[in-house]
């Protein structure tokens, strides 16, 4: 079994970026540069908001792009960074279509999900919630 | 304040010159924390005496304080510059993104100064501010477009505010306010009219750093804390169920909910524009300030036909709260709700104070129907209450001031009826138009000495509705004690730029405790001293520029109507302003 991230319920996504600020906190931090994941509103706050987050790809496209192979697939999906082995060249935020790759504008690195589902319980409304999922059907 | 806490530095903009720079000013915020403690000193250094508030000289200060990104509800940006509507202390709060996104910006405040030559919009983010050309957006017939065209000509989606005027703050109506993420206002006292007497059409501030903390064990305690308090009280689920318009009901059941410019305090069709009947034949989406869980902001998805091709539908998302629905409701008699929310939307295309409109409109309605004006000043339209169509159109002739009539109303009502006559029934208490609330003696005494006549300066309308033991008994002494010690303490929550809604959750206690992580070693009586001085900063800065409580105007029409509390007396009014005055 592996954990990842899921947007469950979109439509209840009211934008208040509580999941935000508790993905920093999570390293007790306050502010918004390490969050690893972005609510955005959909082209104006009159249409709603995209939740942003990794969603754990069985076959990553950013581990593809890493020269340094700083990115290793994790079973289940997904990526680890191996932060030493980062040379900050941002090929992987390039190469993930959900701009769910953040970049630590300090340390010029990747920021990518943990899948540690910290920032689940304080979405006030379930719109994301930390999914367990087979190892073997990790296509979704 | 923590050392590396960018909280202390300050963005100067000069728009006459097209520079800016950032100082750092612990002094501003080690003691006054921030947001409206802050921003009156800021005000009294850049505001000299007497300064006309159209003219350069007239600062726009932004502030915020050291809660905001670190903990939920701490979402306030604190606006001050001397009023065009009131000629005097313009303050004014907005939360949307705005305090977030110049928190995350790394300032404490940001301070715009001079007047551009031609227009411009200001693009700002950690290293300072860009000026952009804004002469395609002048003259733009919708706020919306304006937002619109920041939200994609700049970056930073997500980590950012973007805050625009309309075209009544490019024409001066005296009420213009700033509209931010949409749905959000820097409203009341008109920053908007500042904003264009500036040639500043709008700003967006993005930023997205991190901010110390002094321990990061017991800032996740804390946070939890108040993040439960704030997502368990039964208070802040209503502000998210039916957001404030759940107010309607029972202050019209009282006997509190002025109706067609206050001749009623009670409104026969008000169940028709209830939140509870909003909320289920309109609501269409709810949102959120940033960081703020409640999400008390209520949009209604509206669905209009075109009106001469079948088949082809509009369907616009329309902010909604208590006070447009009072000024653009009731106060004008209407109970039509496509047409109210039509109305809310033309005020919003313009960018005007909701509350002042309505006021006005009203006016204008009971003006005309006494014959003191006319379809001579009207332009030919004949005002009845509940008109939707008319008040549209005069929403526009306001902006667009075809005469003389429509520019004395986009100075005011207290103005228009300077000119007009109808001051009796002239709902404006210190130069503001009056918000909806006929609760009795201490709602009007808080129209009448806050500091920026605003119904939240201390909240005299829930002294009101204490029941038995509200100020049944209280003396005019009693209620202006009961007032001031509320408004200095919402100097504090105006300096932490805390949401007065989460005022509950944020206790004295809490309060000390957040700032402990945030860097802030206080006591409760350094708090208490900070509400103190910041009432009375401002009051000097009032005095200052020619507030006199002995000359305020109280219009009969608030005599007549009965309240809860029975019909007000003005002896009692005045005597509670003298008092106030005097313990101030």
């Amino acid at each position: 079994m592996a954990k990842r991230l899921s947007v469950i319920d979109i439509d209840r996504c009211v934008g208040c970026q509580s999941c935000m600020f508790a993905c920093a906190r999570r390293l007790g931090k306050g502010g918004l540069e390490d969050a690893c994941i972005g609510v955005r509103s959909e082209g104006g706050m009159r249409r709603g908001f995209v939740v942003i987050v990794c969603r754990a790809c069985p076959d990553p496209p950013c581990a593809r792009v890493c020269p340094e192979d700083a990115l290793i697939p994790r079973d289940g999906g997904g990526v680890k960074l191996k932060p030493d082995l980062c040379i900050g060249c941002g090929n992987c935020v390039r190469a993930c279509p959900f701009g769910a790759i953040f970049w630590n504008r300090t340390e010029e690195k990747p920021l990518i999900c943990v899948y540690c589902g910290y920032c689940a319980p304080y979405c006030p409304y379930d719109v994301i919630a930390l999914e367990e999922r087979e190892v073997s059907h990790a296509q979704g | 304040m923590l050392r590396d806490d960018p909280l202390s530095r300050v963005l100067y903009v000069d728009l006459s010159r097209r520079s800016s720079r950032v100082e750092n000013r612990p002094d501003l915020f080690e003691k006054a924390l921030g947001g409206a403690g802050a921003a009156i000193q800021i005000l009294e250094e850049e505001c000299p005496e007497g300064t006309d508030p159209m003219a350069p000289e007239n600062p726009i200060v932004l502030a915020v304080g050291p809660l905001v990104g670190l903990f939920p509800l701490a979402s306030k940006t604190v606006a001050m510059f001397k009023s065009p509507h009131t000629g005097n202390l313009g303050e004014s709060h907005a939360g949307g993104r705005s305090a977030v996104a110049i928190r995350m910006a790394g300032y404490g405040a940001v301070v715009i100064r001079g007047a551009s030559a031609s227009p411009v919009y200001l693009s700002i983010d950690e290293s300072g501010a860009s000026f952009r050309s804004a002469s395609a957006l002048w003259g733009l017939r919708s706020s919306y477009t304006a937002g619109d065209i920041l939200r994609e000509r700049e970056s930073g989606a997500g980590h950012r505010a973007i805050m625009r005027i309309g075209r009544a703050g490019e024409k001066g109506v005296t009420y213009a306010c700033v509209i931010t993420e949409t749905f959000r206002h820097f409203g009341r006292l008109g920053l908007g009219a500042v904003f264009g007497s500036k040639k500043l059409k709008g700003m967006v501030i993005s930023g997205r750093r991190s901010l110390p903390v002094a321990n990061r064990r017991s800032y996740r305690e804390i946070y939890d804390a108040v993040f439960k308090a704030a997502t368990d009280s039964p208070l802040m689920k209503k502000y998210h169920e039916l957001g404030t318009t759940m107010n309607v009901r029972p202050l019209n059941r009282i006997g509190a909910f002025p109706s067609r410019n206050l001749l009623q305090a009670k409104f026969e069709q008000a169940d028709a524009i209830s939140g509870e009947r909003m909320a289920e034949e309109y609501l269409g989406r709810r949102l959120a300030c940033a960081h703020c869980p409640v999400a008390c902001i209520h949009l209604a998805a509206l669905r209009i036909p075109h009106p001469s091709e079948p088949y082809f539908y509009k369907t616009s998302m329309l902010g909604y709260d208590y006070e447009p629905i009072y000024a653009l409701g009731s106060m004008i008699g209407g109970s039509d709700v496509p047409g109210m929310l039509l109305l809310m939307d033309e005020v919003e295309v313009q960018g005007m104070d909701a509350m002042s409109a309505g006021v006005i409109l009203a006016w204008a309605t009971e003006a005309f129907k006494q014959g003191l004006i006319s379809t001579d000043e009207t332009g030919g339209l004949a005002l009845a209450w509940g008109d939707y169509p008319v008040y549209i159109e005069m929403v526009r002739r306001i902006v667009d001031q075809p005469n003389a009539f429509y520019r004395a109303l986009g100075k005011g009502v207290d103005y228009a009826a300077s000119v007009y006559g109808g001051e009796d029934f002239a709902l404006a208490f210190g130069g503001n138009e009056m918000p909806g609330y006929h609760t009795g003696p201490a709602g009007y005494l808080t129209f009448l000495t806050g500091a920026r006549h605003s119904h939240l300066d201390s909240a005299g309308y829930r002294v009101d509705q204490k029941g038995d033991a509200g100020n049944e008994s209280m003396g005019p002494e009693a209620v202006a004690e009961a007032l001031l010690t509320e408004e200095r303490w919402r100097q504090v929550l105006s300096s932490l730029v805390v949401c007065f809604f989460a005022r509950g959750v944020y206790t004295p206690d809490t309060v000390l405790q957040a700032l402990r992580v945030a860097g802030f070693d206080m006591a409760g009586e350094d708090l208490n001293r900070l509400g103190t001085e910041t009432l009375s900063r401002k009051y000097a800065f009032k005095t200052r520029e020619g507030f006199d409580a002995a000359n305020l105007r109280i219009p009969r029409r608030i005599l007549e109507t009965a309240s809860p509390r029975g019909r007000l007396d003005e002896a009692f009014l005045r005597r509670a302003v003298a008092c106030f005055m005097e313990k101030l």
